[in-house]
């Protein structure tokens, strides 16, 4: 299909006010009587609040308020609470006080008399599951993803049953199993039996999740750093104890997100809170240290996965085991996420999965790109050298073996897919790369330095359906897009805004994009979040405008005589296909739609659209020729964002320190929508991969359970100096069938695999040293070089 | 030297502190470090008592300090404000003077987002006493574009090169990109490379930067 938008570049609107700093962002808002809050956090990782004595700091001048869990809506447990009176990790805010200055109400913090009774706490997630250890809930250790906490123990039987540094296994919260596994590892030529560690590692968006509220006539407005729009409003309207309607998110710009800001957070309603309480503005803003307290981390990982691979290399069984640290929440469902991940890329014959989410005293996880999935890269890429080297199969080739395609089923229920060109993209890649010339490279000396040659590959689903899509053609002739996903910086609400100019066939300079404020009319949109925009919001998007075409050749037709067969669109006009000189402006169309009403102007609407987009519809009604219906475009089968990355690294035997020399990553994510968006998406993913295999964990101290990295240089976000100076990217491009232009996600994976690519290539510049560990820090490196061992016992999370 | 454009602990190293430590695991001493900053902060009841201030929309000043009016050279021009003897220019940019687009991110020069150019030298202005820049002057993400709407060519370069992912980083790296080309106005992309260190983008825009930099010093 030829397009005249879909896969060009373009300028998108937001960018301008990004380069000359007029973008706002939550803590850039200013009101007249603007207070400003700060937070009491737990000192302790697990107590109850006995006492509480705020008296003091209520007198002091400038202090104007204060709120406690006793004046917010409770959240029952797991979730994470607005304030509580039980905090469950060191940073859980227990109450905020409002003043007239950060200064003040920071002093005023000092004053508060705080007595706690301290309860048992748990940082590792075996400890919670040994006979009589703690749990971090009244209702249970194991928390599940926006359910409720149950109890799960295992026996000192089960931990009796474990070797020295083996996982031990008891009962599982889930499971499935598809296939005779015990009958595949009887059969295998080569079985692969290992106990792995991925840290859990904080988002680290570059704006804390700072929020503003304040209240006008019964109806909140609040500025929240959000990835997503509309999806966020009924929760945030929830925690804020008002109807749907009367919640205003305001959330044009979002300054990364990541996955911890792709749903309502409760913590962001507090200034509405406080300003309810006081009758002023407030601003909350969260520091760098507070959003490593209280905001979002990747779950951390200890497991035990079996792998049965027949003589050439095929994956014949897999037996995975997964144990989840999942913060002081419900956390998110990543080690499902694992199980699903690992029979879909390497698609074992026979697969078995078990997995257990374990609530842990440290701050809240919540999904990070790729949750799970990418965890499970970094686990697997480097078990599949190993098994490759073993069996002296092509490092490459056991994975084109394994790889998936638009035929492959997974997971326990055999889920089917849209369409799988993982295959082609690795081909992309090893092309590009150079594979055949760089894997003779494996292993060559430069003084001290060592090259490795590593490969990855990753998976996370990438799109949904059933959406609403809404545009509103304005009787000047412009069409406003109306688009309610969110703005979490990859310009996607944009590049999918442009299916609608594509399917009225109307100059891009045309359109205007509505977005940002639910006082502009949004309709109900998934949020943007699990690498799905590119496909959900083209389908919305091109129902919402197909809805309009319609609408513009039945008027045509109404007008000009025959029917809306004989009409088509194009150069912002509606035209008489066997004499194009008939025709009606978009400007005269918009005009007719106002004067019939009815469906043409709003007035009537779809009875099948979400009561969101009905609203909104209902708002703009007989302003203009509305286009407005929900997505109810066929879909068959998960579409899945692929992708694959390969690098070259320079690793010194004498500091353990490596030099990524190159990265070439490639996506399968359909159509591409927007290059440049694309090129975007692959880098990053490769720049937080980067991240993720080598800098990034959590620590905790085990005595106390205080955070130890509190602060970029502890958490250590890659810089412009540990990323190549160059990145290559590459793409299929092949058109998904199950999307009106073929597209399909892709932000997620792309850091997975080059996660899982760098680790690849640091074992492999160790001639073949396969750590278990993710990440993989330099005094690993160097006791492995020194043929010493570890300092870390095998299973040990989150305290080294 | 590009880096010497930082005038901060950061350019005699040639890197920034933060990422030679970054390389390291958290060594004992650090960990321990750490417990103890945070363990000790925690024992006054609150743990997230950072010092702030100047962000009053209020004349009450903090027990002890008293706001003194002073006159500043913020884009050209003359702007006179009240300020604290321990407030920061970043506070007072955004919360006196209105000129949000300078970012907080870290507020302890970790990661540039505040960079700001004082006499065309670039300042992390979380880490900047605003008392300190009197009679010097400042240039802020606000002061770049023309009156006519004209842009710097760093920023028409990050437009046409799609430099920015989320954009909150954006201000500071434009500014370090601005600084880089005042001193250097051909860099290579190594240079350039070293000139935006400080500077951390969370979304991976690192590439997309560089060539936004390189494409303004070609057309500029």
């Amino acid at each position: 299909m030829a397009f005249k938008h879909i896969g060009k570049n373009f300028t998108p609107p937001d960018v301008r006010a990004k380069v000359t700093g007029k973008a706002k962002y939550a803590e850039d808002f200013r009101a007249e009587g603007m207070l400003f809050i700060k937070l009491l956090a737990s000192p302790m990782p697990h107590a109850i609040v006995r006492n509480l004595d705020a008296s003091e700091a209520l007198k002091m001048d400038g202090v104007v308020g204060i709120l406690t869990a006793d004046d917010v809506p409770n959240i029952p447990e797991p979730q994470m609470p607005i304030l509580t009176n039980h905090p469950k990790y060191v940073g859980d805010p227990i109450l905020a006080i409002a003043a007239t200055s950060e200064q003040i109400a920071s002093d005023a913090l000092e004053k508060v008399v705080i007595e706690y009774e301290p309860r048992p706490f748990v940082i590792d997630p075996l400890v919670s599951l040994f006979p009589g250890g703690p749990d971090v809930h009244d209702s249970g250790n194991v928390a599940l993803f926006r359910g409720k906490a149950e109890t799960i123990k295992w026996t000192a039987r089960d931990f009796a049953a474990a070797a020295e540094n083996e996982l031990p296994r008891g009962k599982p919260q889930g499971e499935w199993e598809h296939g005779d596994v015990d009958e595949g590892f009887a059969n295998a030529a080569l079985v692969l039996d290992e106990t792995f560690v991925v840290a859990g590692h904080p988002h680290q968006s570059m704006e804390p999740r700072s929020a503003f509220a304040y209240w006008e006539n019964g109806k909140c407005y609040l500025h929240a750093s959000s990835q997503s729009h509309t999806f966020n409003v009924p929760d945030y309207a929830k925690y804020c104890g008002v109807e749907t309607e009367d919640l205003i998110l305001i959330a044009e710009f979002c300054g990364g997100g990541f996955g911890s800001k792709g749903t309502a957070y409760p913590i962001a309603t507090i200034p509405a809170h406080m300003s309810k309480k006081v009758g002023r503005p407030c601003m909350m803003r969260i520091t760098r240290a507070e959003e490593y307290f209280l905001g979002s981390r990747r779950n951390g990982f200890q497991g035990n996965v079996k792998l049965g691979f027949s003589e050439e290399g095929r994956l014949i069984a897999a037996d995975l085991y997964v144990v989840q640290q999942g913060g002081a929440n419900d956390s998110f469902p990543d080690y499902a996420n694992a199980g699903e991940a690992l029979s879909l890329v390497y698609t074992p014959e026979a697969m078995r999965w078990k997995g257990i989410p374990i609530a842990t005293n440290t701050p809240p996880t919540g999904a990070q790109r790729g949750p799970g999935q990418n965890q499970l890269a970094c686990v697997m890429e480097p078990l599949m050298d190993k098994a490759a080297k073993t069996l002296g199969v092509d490092r490459l080739a056991i994975r084109e073996l394994n790889a998936p395609d638009s035929n492959t089923t997974f997971g326990g229920r055999r889920s089917t897919l849209s369409s799988a060109y993982l295959k082609e993209a690795m081909r992309n890649g090893a092309e590009r790369f150079n594979w055949e010339e760089k894997k003779k490279q494996s292993g060559q000396r430069n003084g001290s330095k060592v090259v490795g040659i590593g490969v990855g590959q990753a998976f996370h689903p990438g799109g949904s359906s059933g959406f609403d899509g809404l545009l509103r053609i304005a009787p000047d002739g412009k069409v406003h897009i109306h688009t309610g996903v969110g703005n979490l910086g990859t310009y996607s609400y944009a590049s999918t805004s442009r299916v609608s100019a594509e399917v009225l066939g109307c100059s891009w300079e045309n359109c205007v994009i509505e977005r940002g404020d639910s006082r502009r009319h949004l309709p109900w949109n998934l949020g943007q979040f699990g690498s799905n925009t590119s496909y959900t919001m083209t389908r919305t998007n091109y129902a919402g405008a197909m809805d309009a075409k319609m609408k513009l050749l039945e008027i045509a037709a109404m007008d000009m005589g025959g029917t809306a067969d004989d009409y088509d669109v194009g150069d912002d006009k509606v035209f008489f296909k066997a004499d194009p000189s008939k025709n009606l402006t978009f400007a005269q169309a918009a005009q007719r739609a106002i004067e019939l009403g009815g469906k043409y102007s709003g007035e009537e609407m779809n009875e099948d659209m979400h009561s969101i987009t009905k609203a909104s519809v209902k708002a703009l009604a007989g302003t203009g020729l509305i286009g407005a219906a929900k997505d109810n475009h066929p879909s068959k089968g998960l579409p899945p964002a692929l992708a694959t990355t390969f690098i070259k690294i320079e690793l010194d035997v004498e500091t353990g320190k490596y030099e990524i020399l190159e990265y070439v990553g490639t996506a399968d994510c359909g159509t591409v929508v927007h290059p440049q968006g694309l090129e975007h998406q692959i880098r990053g993913g490769g720049v937080m991969g980067i991240g993720m295999a080598g800098l990034e964990r959590i620590v905790y101290d085990p005595q106390n359970g205080l955070p130890a990295n509190i602060g970029f240089h502890q958490a250590k976000p890659p810089s412009y100096l540990d990323v190549p100076p160059e990145m290559d990217v590459g793409y299929v491009d092949k058109p998904d069938p199950t999307n009106p232009v073929g597209a399909r996600g892709i932000g997620e994976p792309l850091m997975g695999c080059a996660a899982s690519a760098l680790i690849s290539a640091i074992s492999d510049a160790l001639g073949g040293v396969y750590f278990n560990r993710t990440p993989v820090v330099p005094d690993m490196i160097i006791n492995a070089l020194a043929d010493r061992p570890q300092s870390y016992k095998t299973l040990q999370v989150s305290n080294q | 030297m590009a880096n010497d454009t930082h005038q901060d602990a950061n350019a005699n190293t040639g890197q920034p502190p933060v990422f030679e430590e970054a390389r390291d695991p958290v060594t004992r001493r650090a960990f321990i470090k750490s417990v103890i900053a945070t363990g000790a902060v925690a024992s006054t009841g609150g743990i997230m008592l950072v010092s702030l201030s100047g962000c009053s929309d209020d004349a009450t000043p903090a027990a002890g300090s008293v706001e003194r009016l002073v006159n500043l050279n913020i884009n050209g021009k003359s702007r006179p404000v009240d300020v604290l003897p321990n407030e920061t220019l970043a506070m007072t940019l955004r919360y006196k003077l209105g000129l949000t687009g300078t970012k907080l991110a870290c507020d302890r020069g970790e990661c540039g987002a505040c960079t700001v150019l004082v006499d065309d030298v670039t300042h992390n202005s979380c880490s900047t006493l605003t008392h300190s820049v009197r009679g010097r002057a400042v240039t802020t993400i606000e002061g770049l574009e023309q009156p006519d709407g004209t842009l710097h060519p760093v920023q028409q370069a990050m437009i046409d090169e799609l430099g920015p992912q989320c954009g909150f980083c954006t201000p500071g790296q434009v500014m370090s990109g601005v600084a880089l080309l005042k001193n250097n106005p051909n860099p290579s992309r190594e240079e350039a490379r070293q000139g935006l260190a400080g500077n951390l983008c969370r979304c991976g825009a690192y590439d997309h930067y560089l060539n936004s930099i390189m494409r303004a010093a070609r057309v500029s």
